[in-house]
């Protein structure tokens, strides 16, 4: 009996986390470019922003 | 300018090292805008691109054109933490490396915050700190290199849709949290009462019942809120679709199995009930996002067209503005080969104006000052300067609208087929339950509650899963399937009402035929080319339908544009000159029709005629639509004789010249009381109130504006082609359609004796369920292999 009741509480905590992150990454805007996603980890190079300091003269 | 640049040698070829289209031989560039934007990338050191990219045939090519300015102030909002955002839709992306591309070049502008493309909407965010007027600067570092950029302020319909999406996912996730862990309770359930396992004892099983009902009840309170409110909704109306039968049956069952928790009952069904709402909004989802993807889409063809207009300041200066602020009285200046933004009546200048897109009229007609012009009409000849007539309820496009509205109202509403479906079926399938009841209960005299048992049981199998199924699995992937073949489905119900077409009735111009005028004579081939190197470097339509008929043509240098006359090329041996009679030097006897001259010197000068011509595969697509038996016509608001030149050519026996808006509705609307389901083709601004009235309507994605906005199918490209894919495809997604509902149905045939008798335990109940749902959707997906062709 313990022991279902012990399972039970992890199997749900480990879904709950689940169902957490996948809301969490829908808020954040995850599923919204599912193409672009996939062509985004084609090229190695950080395209965001980053701190003025580099260097243009390539 | 010179690119003095390392090339890869490939890229010396015939084509232009930047954008892919021919170049003068020996160059690397076909003109000076490519070199610059190849000089842009390589200083940033960016060339990798080159390497990267994969050019699409078919989309714009990457040439630096700096033909439009934006008046971007107004697009420009301010986000809570002081910065300034802007959304543009892209036109020219290709593949991933341009959005690389795009993304890297903004990265190196210090003041950028966030500049991110979306691949699947093509649409770019901008964010940047500083003043507003930066924006001009950082969008003109991206049109530099071939891009075009259009501000694009979000529809609260699209925002809408948003929402939607992401309530949907959210309860989606729900759904499967909860059917995932309460089937995996339910399993070790099933495994005791079924023997494979030590027998559960009365407590366990009372614990693991709560345990279940903890999970689901709030689940299916949660997720179940998409069907709820649609039903409820239905039924505030008088009416009944089918979220009706399944919020029923969920409720009815969480509550049955409830019940039976408290009692300490040996069967519960919350699994059921958490896997039918999961199933049903993992289609619910699919479904969204297929329609959702085709109306951005649209709504983006759109954007990319809109236009600004030119306003003369009282002192004599320019202000680019929207349309719709633009004030009555106030004077627009319209260049050549632009598009008249507003309605009005011509003030200054003089020339031929292309109203196809309005009237439907197919030859250009002449205009002076005076003379009253629409929105949307083609200036091809010098600039022309137009006084802004009333924008509110007296304009053309007002008494489209209003038309259109009318025929709306008139047309009722189209009762999808699930829904015809589910009103014999739910009072059926209740009834049933209610039968089984007082037939155990008085017939066989058990007690009330087993009774009610027994009841619920036919209840839960006769929940339509896999009928609720059957419609919206095949709709997803024939909207996917069109989606992928340019053809945007807009409309829910447009794949049903276009199954049952029986009648198409075409527009002619621009629908038919060719969106622009096309060269008519058969030239010598090297007139023709010259005539088209000069003509290359001008927007003019005329200019652009002779670059057309050339095929592949490299642009000369050094061509002087002299708007609404012509174009001059000074060589070593004397002018070239391309451009209207007078310009070049030809005696002024009156043109007959749309032409252009090329003159030059020590030859002949050469005439080329331009006519409206029909869409390449016409002929076969109307031969294709006749051999499905289908009666064709063809209305047109153009003159009798051009209208029977088109029919004459394609074969088509009825048809109706001069129509107004309002013949054409009612030519529909009398086709429509007939018995006949008609199918409107048209692109014109007159057409638009048919395309309402009609069951079902398609526009090419040249159409006017309000014609896209109206019709429930948009098919790029320029061929006539999609109009039979789309109709056949409906044909086969309405046929599967009802393999699946004769599928479901079936599995009820079978289920619901069974349950009658009380032998449906609840994995049995959870087992037919999805096993039934599995194979509807498996059965759809047949449809995959159907070709596209």
């Amino acid at each position: 009996m313990t022991i279902i009741l012990l399972l039970l509480l992890v199997s749900l905590t480990v879904a709950a986390c689940g169902l957490g992150f996948f809301l969490w990454s829908l808020r954040a805007g995850q599923y919204d470019d599912l193409d672009g996603a996939a062509s985004r980890i084609l090229f190695d190079e950080d395209a965001t922003p980053r701190p003025s300091n580099a260097s243009p003269g390539h | 300018m010179s690119a003095s640049l390392t090339i890869p040698l490939a890229a010396t070829a015939l084509v232009c090292a930047h954008c892919g289209l021919p170049a003068p031989h020996g160059r690397q560039f076909c003109c000076p805008g490519c070199a610059a934007a190849h000089d842009i990338i390589e200083g940033l050191g960016l060339g990798r691109y080159y390497q990267q990219r994969l050019l699409v045939a078919g989309t714009r090519a990457l040439r630096p054109d700096a033909g439009e300015r934006w008046d971007l102030a107004r697009h420009i909002v301010a986000t809570p933490d002081g910065a300034k955002a802007l959304t543009l839709a892209v036109d020219g992306v290709q593949c991933g490396a341009c959005v690389w591309l795009i993304e890297s070049v903004l990265a190196r502008e210090p003041s950028v915050l966030v500049g991110r493309v979306n691949m699947t909407t093509r649409r770019l965010r901008l964010v940047w700190s500083g003043a507003p007027e930066d924006a001009d600067r950082l969008v003109g570092r991206i049109e530099a290199l071939g891009y075009r950029l259009v501000p694009f302020d979000v529809s609260a319909l699209a925002a809408t849709q948003d929402r939607t999406g992401r309530m949907l996912m959210r309860c989606l996730a729900v759904a499967g949290f909860a059917a995932g862990n309460v089937m995996l309770i339910s399993i070790g359930i099933w495994a005791g009462q079924g023997g494979v396992i030590d027998p559960i004892g009365p407590a366990t099983l009372a614990l693991l019942h709560w345990v279940s009902a903890l999970i689901a009840m709030p689940a299916i309170a949660y997720a179940g809120r998409p069907f709820f409110a649609s039903a409820l909704a239905a039924l505030r109306q008088r009416r009944t679709n089918m979220d009706v039968p399944i919020s029923l049956g969920v409720l009815l069952v969480t509550g049955m199995s409830l019940v039976e928790t408290i009692n300490g009952g040996a069967h519960t069904y919350f699994d059921s009930a958490v896997t039918l709402l999961f199933f049903l909004l993992v289609g619910r989802v699919l479904d969204h996002r297929a329609r959702g993807q085709a109306r951005a889409t649209a709504e983006q063809l759109l954007a990319l067209r809109a236009t600004d207009v030119a306003v003369v300041q009282p002192d004599g200066t320019l202000r680019r503005c929207g349309q719709e602020q633009v004030a009555e009285g106030e004077h627009v200046l319209v260049a050549t080969g632009e598009r008249i933004g507003v309605d009005g009546v011509l003030e200054r200048g003089s020339g031929m104006l292309d109203t196809s897109l309005v009237t439907g009229e197919s030859l250009p007609t002449k205009a002076e000052p005076g003379t009253t012009v629409y929105a949307g009409t083609l200036n091809l000849g010098a600039t022309l300067t137009v006084r802004a007539t009333a924008t509110g309820a007296a304009t053309l496009l007002a008494e489209c609208v209003r038309l259109i509205e009318a025929a709306e109202t008139r047309r009722g509403r189209f009762v999808v087929l699930a829904d015809r479906v589910a009103r014999r079926y739910a009072p059926t399938v209740h009834l049933c339950a209610l039968l089984t009841f007082l037939g155990w209960y008085f017939g066989a005299g058990v007690p009330a509650g087993q009774a009610l048992l027994t009841a619920s049981a036919v209840l839960i199998i006769t929940c339509p899963c896999a009928l609720a199924l059957a419609v919206p699995a095949v709709q997803v992937i024939a909207t996917g399937r069109l989606f992928r073949g340019g053809m945007l489905l807009k409309s829910a119900t447009a794949l049903e009402r276009l199954a049952s077409v029986d009648t198409v009735v075409f527009d002619k111009t621009g629908t038919l035929t060719e969106p622009l005028l096309a060269l008519m004579d058969d030239p010598d081939p090297a007139d023709l080319h010259l005539a088209a190197t000069l003509a290359a470097s001008s927007r003019h339509p005329l200019a652009r339908s002779l670059v057309a008929a050339a095929g592949v043509v490299v642009p000369a240098e050094g061509v002087v544009e002299y708007p609404g006359q012509g174009l001059v090329l000074a060589t070593a041996s004397g002018e070239i000159r391309l451009g209207s009679r007078a310009f070049c030097g030809r005696p002024d006897n009156p043109a007959t029709g749309p032409e252009m001259w090329l003159a030059r010197p020590g030859r002949t000068t050469v005439r080329f005629g331009f006519d409206e011509r029909v869409r390449a595969d016409a002929k076969e697509t109307i031969g294709r639509l006749r051999a499905m038996g289908l009666t064709l016509k063809l209305i047109s608001g153009d003159r009798p004789e051009q209208v029977r030149r088109i029919a004459d050519t394609l074969r088509i026996d009825h048809w109706q010249a001069e129509c107004s808006p309002v013949d054409k509705v009612s030519l529909v609307e009398s086709l429509r009381s007939a018995g006949h389901n008609v199918l409107m083709v048209g692109d014109g601004m007159n057409d638009s109130p048919a395309l309402a009235a009609a069951s079902v309507s398609a526009s090419p994605a040249t159409a006017a504006d309000v014609s896209q906005t109206v019709a429930d199918l948009v098919f790029q490209g320029t061929k006539l082609q999609p109009v039979p894919i789309a109709l056949r495809t409906a044909r086969q997604a309405q046929a599967v359609m009802r393999q699946n509902l004769a599928l479901s149905i079936g599995y009820n045939i079978v289920m619901v004796p069974l349950a009658i008798a009380g032998w449906v335990t609840p994995w049995l109940a959870a087992a037919a369920m999805s096993s039934s749902s599995l194979l509807v959707m498996a059965n759809s997906l047949r449809l995959h292999r159907g070709t596209t062709r």
